[in-house]
């Protein structure tokens, strides 16, 4: 017979009690559980859409003048003095501080061609750094692997009437179409892409470049820093951030972390409250077995440790259960909450001990007082002996 | 020198704005061995002196020496310590645990003792027989008759071998071929050496004691 075996034996005849008080901690943990991992998951969902959209930093030359579109139709615009960027240039773009971040820089030359008597944009890539960027891209055919090889868009291959495997002649020169890209939605359907030097010839601008793509999207990164840090590396170019959708999405889900906290904060109050009033209400009904406990010799000490190792083996089992039955929750809840629904549940190691900690901590400050009254009760009150 | 030397010892209450003076300066002498019961009627200050002598309840006046001990001048814990160590105590309503089985009950004294696992279950086992129990050890409480729970709450009581054994109306929720039978298994527990300290309202149960302490208004009035 020691000290736990009163709590033990308690915990058991009380069965319906702490069963109650269980549950009520164990929802509370689970809401707490199912919040923090949906919005986990929620992150590592966005961190790799991040990913996945390609380039978040846009090299492009510098001018003097207002670009005149909108939506993606253009009306033309005053520019002067317009400087181009040079393809030697790039070089030092893999120069910069953060340069581990970057993943892939796809630099691109554009101009008009005439295929078929209709003037059609032409873009020069280097296809193995534009597929890495870009790959949502969906190819009927392959990819271009020879300099006499191109890749068209969907809607310029229905306009030009053109299929994978067929030929078509640009500035004089015959090109045979490796692969037609899926539709993405997207300018690129309107286009025709060639590997970069032959577009450089094609349109006369060897060792020039109209726009760069850099894909340094990723979790963590400081994309503003690496934006200057290019900037000072090309002071001739414009170097912009393509942010606001992402940054739109954080703002969501920062939002939705906020509403997480405040309902934690809500759902843990309320369990305090449970576990308070639950553990009084023991107390009180217990004043005459206290009453024994303080008359046979425990110490003030020994109440305490009997009350808050009730309290410790409920708050570990409503933390287990709670861990549980959150993550189950935020299981079924992720596919209703995510726009993917391929998006994984993060099980993360901190929230599992962090609830258990949690419910832990909760039940045993939560049951401080109670055990703090039962602990100064007078025995001779408890036993009603006067 | 006597076990327990009780000197003007005095006990007031405050009962919303009235004092009530339960004891009123009682002097008392017990000697090692003896069977005491303490009379009086519903309201005289018995089970106020009893509760005080165990340690329970801090008199507003007066000193208890107990085995050379001044109880009341025990700092802290101490005087839980004291009780866990020196005393025992029966209640009238035996305040048996009712999650724990009769050997259990027995052994609760013991669980903050650091006696080994197997030395408290053999020293509640070697209690439980002394009170005619020992094959009742794995009941709970309420499978017990109210006599059979007498003897597990006098078992419980002199499991950690006390010096004084202190009882509050022990038959007083017991029939009378009952509480005979209590009566008797007290007188032979003194007999076997231990000193015991009673309250009761039954003019019967002084017959097994050595002396009656007869109380009044808070006041002793004389020994039998």
């Amino acid at each position: 017979m020691k000290l736990h075996n009163i709590s033990f034996n308690n915990l058991r005849r009380r069965k319906a009690k702490m069963a109650f008080l269980t549950v009520g901690l164990t929802v509370g943990i689970a809401t707490i559980v199912t919040l923090v991992t949906l919005t986990n998951s929620m992150s590592g969902d966005i961190e790799r859409k991040m990913d996945e959209f390609g380039a978040n930093i846009l090299i492009t030359p510098q001018q003097k003048g207002l670009a005149m579109n909108y939506g993606g139709i253009s009306l033309g615009g005053v520019t002067f003095d317009q400087k181009e960027i040079l393809e030697a240039d790039l070089s030092r773009i893999s120069t910069i501080k953060n340069r581990g971040n970057i993943s892939a820089v796809a630099p691109k030359v554009l101009g008009g061609v005439s295929v078929a008597g209709r003037q059609v944009l032409l873009v020069g890539v280097q296809f193995d750094k534009e597929l890495k960027l870009k790959q949502w891209w969906k190819l009927f055919g392959e990819a271009p692997r020879t300099a006499d090889e191109l890749l068209l868009g969907s809607e310029a291959a229905r306009v030009l009437n053109l299929m994978t495997g067929d030929s078509l002649e640009i500035e004089g020169e015959r090109f045979k179409v490796s692969g037609v890209l899926e539709q993405t939605g997207s300018q690129d359907d309107s286009l025709l892409f060639a590997q970069l030097k032959v577009a450089q010839r094609l349109l006369h601008k060897e060792g020039r470049l109209n726009l760069v793509e850099v894909a340094a999207l990723c979790s963590g990164c400081p994309i503003g820093d690496m934006v200057l840090q290019i900037a000072e590396k090309l002071p001739d170019a414009k170097v912009s951030a393509i942010q606001q959708v992402v940054e739109g999405r954080l703002k969501a889900l920062d939002q939705f972390r906020r509403f997480s906290w405040a309902m934690a904060g809500v759902v843990v109050f309320i369990g305090s409250l449970i576990v308070f009033v639950t553990m009084m209400g023991s107390v009180n009904e217990r004043t005459t077995e206290i009453g024994v406990f303080r008359a046979i010799g425990f110490r003030r000490s020994h109440i305490m440790r009997i009350i808050l190792l009730e309290a410790a083996v409920v708050g570990l089992l409503a933390g287990l259960l709670g861990y549980g039955v959150g993550m189950g929750g935020a299981r079924l809840a992720l596919p209703f909450m995510a726009e993917g629904k391929q998006v994984a549940l993060v099980w993360d190691g901190l929230v599992a001990f962090g609830s258990l900690g949690l419910s832990l901590g909760l039940a045993l400050v939560a049951s401080l007082y109670p055990a703090l009254h039962a602990s100064n009760l007078d025995p001779t009150e408890a036993l009603r002996a006067l | 020198m006597s076990l327990i030397e009780v000197r003007d010892l005095a006990k007031h209450y405050r009962l919303g704005d009235e004092t009530v003076e339960a004891l009123r300066g009682v002097d008392l002498t017990i000697e090692a061995g003896e069977f005491i019961t303490i009379m009086g009627q519903s309201g005289s200050g018995k089970s106020t002196l009893l509760s005080v002598l165990g340690g329970l309840n801090h008199p507003s006046r007066g000193s208890v020496q107990m085995a050379g001990v001044d109880l009341y001048a025990l700092a802290g814990e101490k005087l839980a310590d004291f009780r866990s160590t020196k005393l025992g105590f029966v209640f009238q309503s035996f305040n048996l645990i009712p999650y724990l089985t009769a050997l259990e009950n027995v052994m609760l004294p013991l669980a903050i003792s650091p006696m080994k696992g197997k030395e408290k279950r053999a020293a509640a086992g070697d209690a439980l027989a002394r009170v005619g129990l020992a094959a009742k050890g794995d009941r709970l409480p309420n499978a017990l008759s109210g006599g059979e729970q007498e003897r597990v709450a006098i078992a419980r009581a002199i499991v950690n071998r006390p010096e004084i054994l202190f009882a509050d109306e022990p038959t007083g929720n017991l029939d009378s071929t009952t509480s005979l039978e209590m009566m008797g298994l007290f007188r032979c527990l003194n007999d076997a050496g231990q000193t015991v300290v009673m309250v009761t309202h039954n003019p019967e149960n002084c017959e097994f004691s050595d002396r009656t302490i007869r109380l009044k208004d808070g006041l002793v009035l004389g020994a039998a």
